[in-house]
């Protein structure tokens, strides 16, 4: 085992990857003190529900947490909740949190995630507006669905069109407005996005691409209303702002460890301070599949960071390399992404985007296969989660054609 | 409660109390179980928390959906009675089940 001393681990972050990582050192055979530092008041929970059935009441927080609280208690995991930590001091190896206390440890984990991006206009601290990150965040959105309810959401990527979905289904009217000419702009081809402004019109949701929010307006400190760029006015009893998230970089950054776009980390989450590794939303991280540097937000790299980071930490180098995924749920769509597309030369539909609600689009460079954005089509993304590993070369014909399954698309 | 005991690829048994109206997935993923990563936590979306059951206990289970019928016919280690753990709610009639776990994943 590579860890000596007995001050143990500590992890700062208490999300997915920093759970993953208690139950991967355990797992390694790690014997030594873990602790793990927390800003928020509930032990690791998911995130993805958030904006989706938790948000929606279907499911309690019974639901989202990760682990019961004892399971930490149990796997020797002491839970520094309610906690922040103000500085890394590396040549002491220990954390500092605001409240003063001094932890130290013979490895750190840095698992900090993200945070939200937030407005800078006018009115931004109104009474009704609200980001969605955390339980806490939810609870006080879902204060705000009653009957008569009027949301205006800034950002047309996944939370912003997640939470509309779910309003709409709370009977309340919604807007969604994107300053981009179409929505999920950031994450996928033209054709997914039309297809989703497409659904979101026959739901009922209204939604305006290319508005520009210039600022809030209120009465008595509670917002009324959100005003546009170019002068046009949505009257709202609230507004959820969904327009992205920042890496949490800061504590390594002011310590002297290696930051460019997220804490930069090699294949084995290793930072540029030996003692210290990184996992998650918050890291820059080679991905030998794409052949460069990758900064993902999804929970399926926290967990395989995760993963890697604590089989590093006790010695058994298991290095990430990971086709990455993600999914989202919008009405009784399951919209499936593997890969990513970023490049691609050759984009193939298969399915009809233009009416119902199935098919795939598949990205190609160069003819080898980098992504697949799959609307309820599983087949199409299972397999394409194999041969973007693969990195086949495929038939854009072969693969635009229905009548040929998928199994016999990659055997071709 | 129903008495759920998983069965790891290696022969390990791990026998859990699992509260009505959870998921076999969540027994497992809440009690230390290795094995069943469920990367998605349980929306049907990733697929990584297979289990074989039992043919006599298959009947006391509702069938596949469609949708984890497709994922599991995608899977590596898949067999006639792969399950997708994520998607049987634990009732009473489920105490004493046995499931094995495949040998990944992945």
């Amino acid at each position: 085992m590579s860890t000596s001393g007995t001050n143990g681990i500590v992890i700062i972050g208490a999300g997915q990857a920093a759970s993953q990582a208690v139950m991967s050192l355990r797992s390694e055979g790690y014997e030594g003190p873990i602790r793990m530092i927390g800003d928020e008041a509930e032990p690791p929970y998911q995130r993805p529900p958030l904006s989706k059935k938790f948000l929606a009441g279907e499911i309690g927080f019974d639901r989202v947490e990760l682990k019961p609280v004892e399971f930490y208690a149990n796997a020797g995991c002491e839970l520094l909740l309610s906690t922040r930590v103000a500085a890394i001091e590396r040549a002491k190896k220990v954390v500092l949190t605001s409240d003063g206390r001094e932890i130290a440890y013979d490895k750190l984990i840095i698992a900090t995630g993200s945070r939200v991006r937030e407005i800078n206009v006018p009115g931004f601290d109104l009474e009704g507006v609200y980001y969605l990150r955390s339980v806490a965040d939810v609870h006080e959105i879902q204060k705000n669905f009653k009957p008569g309810a009027k949301m205006v959401v800034v950002g047309g990527g996944y939370i912003g069109l997640e939470v509309a979905a779910v309003a709409k289904k709370h009977d309340i009217s919604v807007t969604v407005l994107e300053t981009a000419e179409r929505v999920m702009a950031r994450v996928v081809d033209p054709i997914v996005s039309h297809f989703y402004e497409r659904i979101h019109r026959e739901e009922g949701v209204i939604i305006r691409t290319g508005v520009t929010v210039a600022g809030f307006e209120g009465e008595g400190g509670r917002i009324t209303h959100v005003v546009s760029g170019e002068g046009e006015s949505f009257p709202c009893t609230f507004v959820v702002v969904g327009i992205g998230i920042i890496p949490n970089t800061e504590l390594a950054q002011d310590a002297g460890v290696t930051v460019e776009n997220g804490i930069v980390v090699d294949e084995m989450t290793r930072t540029s301070d030996p003692d210290i590794y990184a996992a998650g939303d918050c890291t820059n991280h080679p991905n030998g599949v794409y052949g460069r540097r990758l900064r993902l937000e999804s929970v399926h790299n926290a967990i395989e960071q995760g993963k890697t980071a604590a089989a590093a930490i006790t010695g058994k180098d298991k290095p990430y390399n990971q086709v990455p995924w993600f999914w989202s749920d919008q009405y009784d769509l399951k919209l499936q992404i593997a890969g990513l597309s970023t490049g691609y030369t050759e984009a193939v539909t298969r399915g009809n985007p233009a009416e119902g609600r199935s098919f795939a689009v598949f990205y190609l460079k160069d003819g080898v296969l980098i992504a697949v954005d799959a609307v309820n089509r599983a087949p199409e993304f299972m397999m394409a989660r194999q041969l973007i590993a693969k990195q086949a070369k495929l038939d854009p014909k072969r693969l635009a054609d229905e009548s040929i399954s998928m199994k016999e698309v990659a055997n071709a | 409660m129903a008495k759920v005991t998983y069965v790891e690829h290696n022969g390990k048994e791990h026998t859990i109390d699992v509260a009505e109206g959870l998921t076999l997935m969540e027994g497992a993923v809440k009690n230390m179980v290795p094995g069943i990563d469920a990367d998605c936590g349980g929306a049907c979306a990733c697929a990584t928390c297979m289990i074989y059951v039992p043919e006599e206990w298959l009947a006391k289970i509702p069938g596949k959906e469609d949708m984890e019928e497709t994922m599991l016919d995608f899977c590596e280690h898949t067999q006639a009675n792969s399950r997708l753990s994520c998607q049987i709610k634990v009732t009473p009639e489920l105490d004493g089940i046995r499931v094995s776990l495949p040998e990944s994943q992945h």
